[in-house]
Order: C-alpha cells, then structure tokens, then sequence
C-alpha cells in the first residue's frame, strides 16, 4: 500500500526534474527582468510589463500552442536550436521545462521585483560613497538584502512548475517516461476506466509533496531571515 | 584642500556654492533649506551638478568644462550620513571593514586598531547594527567611513537624529576625530553649538550661497550676519585656556586677551584650551564701573559698532581685548547715548557661560 509503483516513481521524478530546470533555468533571466523593471527606467517598459504577465492571463493552451510554434522543430526558434545546438524541445521533457518556466516567470519576477523595491536605496548609496562600485553593491548589498524575496520568488515558481499541466500537454504532449509528469499522469488515469484508485494515489502524493514543500521553505526562510538580521 | 565652485537648479531654488575647505574641521552652517544635504550629495557624487568645478588636493572630481565626473565609488570621500545606514546583514565588524578592505594597503591611512580605539567599538564588533543604541550605530558609521580612508570626511549632521544625551556621548569623538585622525572634515549643521563647538572655519549658508567664510570667532563677532547666525543664540566667540580652579565657590577662572572670566566649576586640568561663546543676550552693558553688584565678571571695553535694525533691540560690538556683543534695548542705547568709540563696562553673569557654549580644542591650541 505504502510502496510506490514505477509509474508512480518515474511521474514524481520527472515532474521534480522538470521544476527543477524550469526554475534553474529561469532564475538568472528573471532576476535581470526584475532588476531591470524595479530598477531601470527605459522606453517601452510598461508594455514589457505587460508582455510579462501574458501567462497568468492567456488560456495556458494558448501559451502552449505558442510554443509550439514557436519551439516545434520547425518554428523559428526550435529549427535554430536544433540546427545550431542540435536540441530539441518539441515533445522532451526539456520542452515540458520550458512550457513550465514560462507559465511561472511572472510569480518569479514579481516576488523578486517586490523585494528588490523595498531594498533601501540609501545603503546602496552608503556603500559606493565607501568605495564600491555599482556590481559590487548588487552582490554585496542588493541581492542579500533582497534574498527573502528571490527565495519566496524561487519557491513559488518551483511550485506552479511541479503543477504545469496546460502549457505542457498542448506543447510536449503526454508521453509516459518523457514527458508524463504528476499533473499529466494523474489525467491519464482518471481517463482511463478503472483508474480512479491510481489517481487517488497521486493525489495525496501530490498533497504530500505541496506539504513538504511548503515546511522548507518556511524554514529556509526564517534562517535567510535571521541572517539578514531583520 | 578642498576647492568647490558649483552650482545647481532644483526647480526654483538655485544652488550656487563657492567654498575652500582646508585642514581641520569646516562647519558649513546654513537654517534648514539652505541646501545643505544637497551640497554634501553634489561633492560626494551622489547627484550630478550642473556646473562647475570640485578638486581635491589637486585630483579633479568634477569638471564640467573638461568633462569630468568621477563616479561616488571613485571620489574618496568619506560620508557619514544623518542615519547611520549600516548594512543590516553584516556584523559591526564586517560594516567596519567594508570600504577598508576595497582599499588596497598601500592606500590606506587609518590604523583598525586606533580607529576601533578611538571610537571605543570594540565591544560591539560581533554586534548586528540592530542591537545597538543610535548613538552607538552612529560611531560605527563614523569608523566605518574612516576606515575607507578617505582624503575627506563629509558628516552631514550626524548628530540630527539622535537626542542630547546621545548628542553629548558622541561629541567627545568627533572633537576626537577632528584632533586625531589627521583628516579634513566638511561638517554640515545647523546647529549652533554644535558648530562653535567642533569648527575650526565656519562657512555660512543662505539660500543656496556661500555667503561668508571664516574662522568661527571671525563669522560670530560680524554684527552684518547676525540674521544668519541666529537672534537668541548669537553670541560672540573666543578662545580662553583654564588657568585656576575655585574650590571654595566652585568655580573655574578662564584667561583670555589679559583679562580674566569666572565661570560654573569645569572639570578640566589646568592649560587646556577653550572656545567660549558669551551670548549676546547675556551681556549688559555700563557707563561707570558697576560697585556692589553680583555680577562677577566685568570688562572695560569701548564701542566698536552698532547694529540696530529699527526693531526693540541693538547689537553693540565691544572690543574688551577681543570682540564682544551685546544686546541692548534701543531705549537703552538712547537714554546712556551709547555711540561707536565710547568707553563702557561690560557685564557677564558668570552662570550664563553653561556646558553648550563651551568646547573643547584640539592638541595644537594647548600649549
């Protein structure tokens, strides 16, 4: 009862790998857009903005569809990738990463943008009157300061990843072993007749999995914060 | 040295500053909205005149005609801010050594030791900044723009935000700083005592200009800048040594130009060096030589100039060895016919000279 099934085991691990590289993946580029938007003002930033939050408000088959445009191994930039790098994206578990970093980059620049904002500007300034220069205050002063906030940003994202479940089947489909994560897996089998024991299964090891998640990063939290020193 | 010529326009306020600060302290003392701050963020870079020209012992900070301007990080300008703004997240120490170590060794002019000494840091140095008094936090902001070791150190009214008692802890070590750490320092404030005490030059401030400089005894006897220099406060400056302690009466006997002053009991050795501020208020003055009467410091002067402006009141110049002033009623300057050149008595009650009025010199005026 207690024993996981392979298919069970090869669904989490994926699902994990996944959200794994879809935040690693995204985390530099979304800490550059969130520095860029708390930072920096440049024309054109309010329609970045908006361009920014596309995935939280499109229907996720349609950011899904795009992809796969986009990405498929005749879309502009999925040829490219396969001709130049010899990658491809279009129905692999790395698309299914794609598709998930994309649906949670606005949950990660938001939060990270937030703290960034609340940084206090006149300690940055305070340090370069000391002799730092503007790189050297981001790493020394900005970002540790803004740590609690790239953190939640990080562990939001790596949630709404785990739970990707539109995006993913439009542009990678749902192949078992490939790109058949927990969300994906558990449709399949409350289609199949006679699935509904399995699915109840990864239910609570969806649920289980949420928990524990949510107690570290509580608790990575609270040690980040008591570093900083409130 | 610190040559300034520069100016700005905020909105409607034109800032046009030209100043030289050389060795010891600058005071650069203007009423709030003088643009103080302003002039302080300009000369450390933090925000960009429009004109002009800033050097410093002949390295060239901004230049508008030559196209120079050295970024914050570059300028080697210490700055201790009105808010002691130290990072959250390092230690005491690690705030203390965060310009230093940018600082390649060879650069370096201030000792750790003799800093954290001079300061008396030691024991916070494993402190977060959050568990420190304001006080505190200020002095580790003090030694923390030290030890970036600077060619200037620029305080902007570090003492604002803290209250007397803490104003009273940390002034010791800025008299301290100014004496030891062998540093020019430009000081903003506009508080009076705080400036006569700490100064060696006084430059004031009036929307937006310099519009005088000079040594602090210098600017406070110029009857022409008493609007500037502050109606209850104003006082004429000058400097006195301890010469005898009163035991009996509890009181201290100070030398200056061959006369004598008594003042309240201070505790200070004999020879030490002060600037005394008597303030105009509490000087009267007298035709004949005043008998039976408690006041106990009494000079014969004569009249150099009188500055009245039409209102109740005169400020009279009395030269006693030094320059003194008074103020009178202009009833009075009427009735005893007090003129420039005329010989009076002047009156000084010796429990107006209080703690506030009083500072301490540095090593080169004790002698």
């Amino acid at each position: 009862m207690w024993n996981l099934t392979p298919f069970e085991i090869e669904a989490v691990r994926l699902s994990l790998r996944v959200a794994f590289w879809a935040v690693a993946g995204s985390l530099p580029i979304g800490l550059f857009t969130a520095w860029l938007l708390a930072r920096r003002d440049f024309p054109g930033k309010s329609l970045l903005n908006g361009f920014l939050y596309l995935p939280m408000i499109l229907p996720p088959v349609v950011i899904g569809y795009l992809l796969l445009i986009l990405l498929g191994r005749r879309g502009p930039l999925g040829s490219w990738l396969f001709d130049i790098l010899g990658v491809t994206v279009a129905f692999t578990w790395k698309g299914a990463a794609v598709a998930s970093a994309v649906m949670a980059f606005p949950l990660m620049v938001q939060a990270i943008r937030l703290s960034l904002e609340a940084v206090d500007r006149r300690l940055e300034q305070a340090a370069l009157t000391l002799g730092a220069g503007p790189a050297r205050v981001f790493l020394t002063v900005t970002l540790p300061l803004a740590a609690p906030g790239i953190l939640t940003g990080t562990i939001l994202s790596f949630a709404r990843s785990f739970g990707e479940f539109g995006a993913t089947i439009t542009f990678v489909s749902n192949i078992p072993g490939e790109t058949q994560t927990l969300p994906l897996a558990l449709f399949s089998l409350f289609q199949a007749p006679g699935g509904e024991a399995g699915a109840l299964r990864l239910m609570i090891i969806s649920i289980l999995l949420a928990m524990a998640a949510l107690l570290v990063s509580e608790f990575l939290a609270r040690r980040v914060a008591a570093r900083i020193g409130g | 040295m610190l040559e300034v010529d520069i100016s700005r326009r905020f909105g409607d306020f034109p800032l046009h500053i030209r100043f030289t600060a050389e060795t010891g302290l600058t005071a650069l003392f203007g009423r709030s909205g003088a643009g103080k701050t302003s002039l302080i963020n300009l000369l450390a870079g933090l925000e960009r005149p429009d004109g002009g020209r800033i050097e410093i012992d002949g390295h060239v900070l901004f230049d508008a005609s030559e196209g120079v301007d050295l970024p914050p990080e570059k300028r080697r300008l210490g700055y201790v801010f009105q808010e002691p703004r130290l990072f959250p997240h390092m230690s005491v120490l690690g705030n203390l050594s965060y310009g230093m170590r940018l600082r390649p060794a060879s650069e370096r002019h201030q000792d750790f030791h003799q800093v954290v000494d001079m300061l008396d840091l030691k024991p916070f140095l494993d402190r977060r900044p959050k568990t420190l008094s304001g006080g505190e936090k200020q002095r580790v902001a003090i030694g923390r723009a030290l030890l970036a070791s600077p060619r200037l150190l620029l305080m902007d009214e570090p003492l604002a935000s803290l209250d007397a008692p803490r104003k009273n802890e940390i002034l010791p070590f800025i008299e301290r700083l100014r004496d030891e750490a062998n540093l020019p320092i430009v000081y903003v404030s506009h508080a009076l005592d705080e400036v006569i005490r700490l100064a060696d030059t006084l430059v004031i401030l009036s929307e937006g200009r310099a519009v005088a400089s000079g040594s602090v005894e210098q600017i406070m006897s110029r009857l022409d800048l008493r609007p500037l220099t502050g109606r209850h406060e104003a006082g004429a400056v000058f400097s006195a040594a301890v010469v005898a302690q009163d035991d009996t009466f509890g009181l201290t006997e100070l030398a200056f130009a061959g006369n004598r002053l008594l003042v309240p009991r201070l505790r200070m050795p004999e020879g030490t060096s002060l600037r005394v501020r008597i303030r105009a208020r509490d000087v009267s003055l007298s035709l004949t030589p005043p008998a039976d009467i408690s006041v106990l410091n009494i000079f014969p002067g004569r009249i150099e100039e009188i500055g009245a402006d039409g209102g109740p009141q005169a400020d009279l110049l009395v030269d006693i060895g030094v320059p003194l002033i008074a103020r009178v009623t202009r009833k009075s300057l009427h009735e005893l016919d007090l003129k420039p050149g005329k010989k009076v008595y002047a009156l000084v009650k010796a429990v107006a000279v209080d703690r506030p009025s009083l500072g301490q010199r540095g090593t080169e005026m004790r002698s």
